[in-house]
């Protein structure tokens, strides 16, 4: 099938190399060890596969969902994967040779010179792999770049990200010090209390894990940056067309999933990773960037650079390990942006506030309170007449995922559901999910 | 622009205001007043400055700089180390099946019991193929997963009481091995190759002490070549209470043929975005599955996926886990790409690619003997290592004939990689290039010789051909030019 050798040509290439037959080429391998039975599913031509593909895609159907939580269902326009998944984009290797990469290598310099706008940073990389390790690699580079080694991480971080930082970091000699939030986001004068002499950074995520925004960010930048620490902001992109991006209120390092630029949810990846810093960090930050340069003829032309902070040429010295990164979903988010457009994201994040306040009315109406009082974009919690587990159990039945219980990851807040929504919903959509949830806290 | 001549303006060059690519339907519920909910301060002052374009301008222009590429589907890309081989079309329409693309990562596993079987048969396959016990398919590239066996590997000894802070390395390794031992907290050592490329058996005996926790081998090396006492290295690597990590980014090279796990192989990656032919995506997105030998299976990230009483489920319950290295499951759309995969072939199909992909190196490295005087002697595994040095004409290096190549309409082959080989051309064919292809590539590499011999500049001043010329990379790095400013 994708093998394109005759046996006839099989039999002249032997010849020409000048042996007998195929074995003769692997007599390294260990002869006892050679072809062994493999229990694998035996082969299926590609009208079986597409069939048994979209079978098992089908046990999975869903109706509606207002899960959030770091991954978010937003309307993904035609012709973003139409032309992201063209070969020429999608069977490309690392543009190692510039010459015939310029169409990748112009396309990063473009989604490197988005995120700059959308965060209001200095400079970004060409991607890392996902939300959570972009945040990890941040708290490394604080770490290296301050010389301290305690990252403070309020509890409105997502919890998964933590996981992931904690793992990045567990031998890093930084650690991860939790700051409590009880009151739904981070209060100066409790980071006040934790900041210190080895305090390398805050991280904050705002949009927070509840949905809320962090309602003192400035306080809580100038507070860091007066104890000698930097501030990592991670993001949600979408909230950027309303809310202040990173920038605006002293991030040093902006990071953030994705996602949410054009990416299907696709169970948890391929994602996106952004990171985003000032012009100080540049030298320290990880992974590829792309650069504007010129060529022979004086055209101008887009080549990677800065390698030197790369594993390729410093090995065990590089600012990270990474090599292969998100390429093709950063395309598709490069894409996604320029067909959206400057008064379009805008648009976009005014539809997302507008309907989950809409639908938090709803929700209220039905016995389904807020938790929090502060400003939120498209995601909030709710205190639950009844078990959230017993509700999101109930209402997968219709087929409709209500949202993500918190009882899981926080063990106060078991009675509180966390809720997503986006503009892809409608009001319709919305108030059935009212009466539904209704009629499954009875 | 400055005055500069360019190939193809940026998007934010052909932007006007108050153009729209992609309009939003009207609100349908009562607007309530931003500024009333979120007080000034928290809002954005300006809006980004992203480009204004219709679609029609921006599928021209996308779809104009993906002609300015090579690619697998345009161009034979016989970039060693990388199996670029073809990404089966079918894959692209699979994963845009809604209900895959709608699948939130937070579902509860009732609503994921297809998703989870696919991932739950790619681990068993995977292990089957690897002769290993288990898997995780969080790592989200060879890079990622190597950082993930190291750390479960350090779990390991840790779990026994002992503290091992070094990880012995050939110094033929590909870059991320030691960049990911560094990460992991431990300290990489290189071990010395012979003049044949392979390892220097007496080096490493030597440093193989009650330290090392880990000796991470390619496999077949980065010089395509298989180490056939292998056995006998895993054997005394485990005699000092070591492990032998396998680097597995050349398993195109074993799949049916022979099983790492039955070598002695205690921990490998994969990156199926090679082996199993994932697109690259112009450098990503990959995926760096991890497998393990049974001892190794308490510290493998979580969620583990899990099969009990007919359900598939997601275990966080493990205790001895080193934690997570995804924020989700890792990634998913490149699993389902490989599943299927997998499911296209069968056990028969995958070996007979693992076969050709050999035979087609082999006969190419036959084919280009005569041309370089230090082509190494014997079989190579999937691709072929060969010296520039004495090959080419005065003062023309690898890094020329490279750039010659693509004016031919070849992408280059990988060079300069692996360090020990000056010169270095590493040239992976693939299963999938035809006799005719192969044989035309060599009568290429015969032609820009003569070339370099002829007319030296012509070679030293390539490529003529592409979309632009050698670039001022000096320049780059020297007053870096990173975003548009307009
Ligand atoms: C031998 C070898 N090891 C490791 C890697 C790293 O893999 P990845 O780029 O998927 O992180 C590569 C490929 O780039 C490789 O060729």
């Amino acid at each position: 099938m994708f093998i394109p050798h005759t046996d006839e040509q099989k039999k002249d290439m032997l010849a020409t190399i000048g042996v007998a037959r195929f074995d003769d080429l692997i007599g390294a391998l260990p002869k006892n060890l050679v072809r062994p039975k493999l229990n694998l599913p035996g082969s299926m031509s590609e009208m079986e596969l597409v069939r048994h593909m979209e079978e098992l895609a089908s046990r999975d159907h869903l109706a509606q969902s207002y899960l959030g939580a770091g991954a978010y269902e937003h309307f993904v326009p035609t012709a973003v994967w139409s032309v992201a998944l063209r070969g020429e984009f999608a069977t490309a290797y690392t543009p190692y040779q510039a010459e015939a990469s310029q169409g990748t290598l112009q396309s990063i310099f473009e989604f490197q010179s988005l995120i700059c706008e959308l965060f209001k940073m200095d400079v970004a990389n060409a991607s890392m792999y996902d939300g959570a390790s972009a945040a990890a690699e941040a708290c490394l580079v604080a770490a290296k770049h301050t010389g301290r080694n305690e990252i403070l991480v309020p509890e409105t971080v997502h919890p998964q990200t933590l996981r992931v930082i904690q793992t990045y970091l567990a031998h890093s000699g930084a650690r991860v010090t939790s700051v409590p939030c009880p009151n739904g986001i981070l209060e100066p004068t409790v980071l006040q209390k934790h900041l210190g002499p080895d305090t390398a950074a805050l991280l904050i995520q705002n949009p927070n894990f509840f949905g809320c925004l962090e309602s003192h960010v400035q306080e809580l930048s100038d507070l860091i940056h007066k104890a000698g620490g930097l501030l990592i902001a991670s993001t949600y992109p979408v909230a950027l067309g309303l809310i202040a991006p990173p920038g605006e209120y002293g991030a040093d390092i902006a990071v953030a999933e994705g996602q949410s630029l054009g990416l299907p949810l696709a169970y948890g990846g391929p994602y996106l990773g952004l990171f985003a810093c000032k012009n100080e960090l540049l030298r320290k930050m990880p992974g590829r960037v792309v650069g504007q340069t010129l060529d022979a003829d004086g055209k101008r032309a887009f080549v990677l650079t800065l390698q030197a902070r790369e594993q390729h040429i410093r090995r065990e010295k590089a600012t990270s390990n990474i090599c292969t990164n998100q390429a093709l979903c950063a395309l598709a988010a490069t894409i996604y942006l320029s067909l959206v457009g400057k008064n379009g994201f805008k648009e976009l994040a005014t539809l997302n506030f507008q309907k989950a306040h809409y639908a938090a009315q709803v929700l209220a109406k039905g016995a389904f309170a807020p938790v929090f009082q502060h400003p939120f974009f498209n995601e909030f919690v709710v205190r639950c007449p009844t078990s959230p587990e017993k509700i999101v159990e109930r209402l997968a039945k219709k087929r409709v995922l209500a949202g993500l219980p918190l009882g899981a990851y926080y063990k106060d807040r078991a009675d509180q559901l966390l809720v997503c929504v986006t503009e892809i919903k409608t009001k319709a959509d919305m108030d059935q999910f009212g009466d539904l949830l209704a009629e499954a806290a009875r | 622009m400055n005055g500069e001549k360019v190939v193809e303006p940026l998007s934010f060059e052909k932007s006007a205001p108050g153009r729209k690519g992609l309009p939003w339907p009207v609100c349908d519920v009562p607007v309530i007043q931003v500024d009333k909910q979120i007080p000034a301060n928290l809002l954005r002052t300006e809006p980004a400055q992203l480009p204004e374009l219709s679609e029609p301008q921006v599928v021209r222009h996308f779809t104009r700089l993906s002609h300015l590429n090579y690619s697998i589907d345009t161009n034979f890309y016989p970039l060693g180390s990388c199996t670029m081989k073809h990404n089966p079309k079918v894959n692209d329409r699979i994963v845009q099946i809604p209900d895959f693309a709608g699948l939130h990562p937070l579902r509860p596993h009732e609503l994921s019991q297809g998703i989870l079987e696919i991932l739950y048969e790619v681990e068993r396959w995977l292990s089957e193929i690897c002769g290993m016990d288990a898997f995780t398919l969080q790592p989200s590239a060879g890079a990622q997963g190597e950082l993930t066996g190291i750390l479960v590997a350090r779990a390991y000894h840790e779990h026994r009481g002992e503290k091992r802070p070094v990880v012995l390395i050939p110094d033929s390794a590909h870059g991320t091995n030691p960049a990911s031992v560094a990460l992991a907290g431990l300290t990489a050592v290189t071990v010395k190759s012979t003049a044949d490329g392979q390892v220097d058996l007496d080096d490493l005996l030597q440093k193989l002490t009650k330290d090392v926790a880990l000796v991470m081998m390619t496999i077949p090396s980065t010089l395509g070549l298989f180490e056939p006492r292998i056995q006998d290295i895993a054997k005394k690597i485990h005699d000092a209470g070591a492990l032998l990590y396998m680097d597995g980014a050349n398993l195109n090279a074993l799949v049916g043929l022979v099983r790492p796990g039955d070598l002695g192989v205690d921990v490998l990656h994969v990156n199926l975005h090679k082996t199993f032919a994932t697109p690259h995506g112009g450098g990503g997105p990959g995926a760096g599955p991890v497998g393990v030998k049974k001892a190794l299976e308490p510290f493998l990230p979580v969620p583990r996926v899990a099969f009990e009483n007919g359900v598939y489920r997601r275990k966080f319950d493990r205790t001895n886990t080193i934690g997570r290295v995804h924020g989700f499951q890792g990634n998913v759309g490149v699993l389902i790409r490989a599943y299927a995969y997998m499911r296209l072939q069968g056990a028969e199909g995958l070996r007979d690619i693992s076969e050709n992909a050999i035979l087609a190196a082999n006969y190419l490295k036959a084919k280009l003997t005569p041309l370089f005087p230090k082509m190494p002697a014997g079989a190579c595994m999937h691709e072929v290592v060969v010296s520039g040095e004495g090959a080419f004409g005065p003062g023309v290096r690898t890094l020329d004939v490279a750039k010659r190549l693509l004016d031919y309409g070849y992408y280059a082959p990988t060079i300069y990689f692996p360090m020990i080989v000056p010169e270095a051309l590493m040239i992976e064919p693939t299963e999938n290039e035809s006799k005719e292809t192969l044989d035309h590539f060599v009568e290429t590499f015969r032609t820009i010789i003569a070339e370099s011999k002829a007319t030296p500049d012509l070679v030293k001043t390539a490529p003529h051909t592409t979309p632009v010329r050698r670039l001022d990379e000096v320049r780059a790095a020297r007053d870096p030019r990173l975003r548009y400013k307009p």
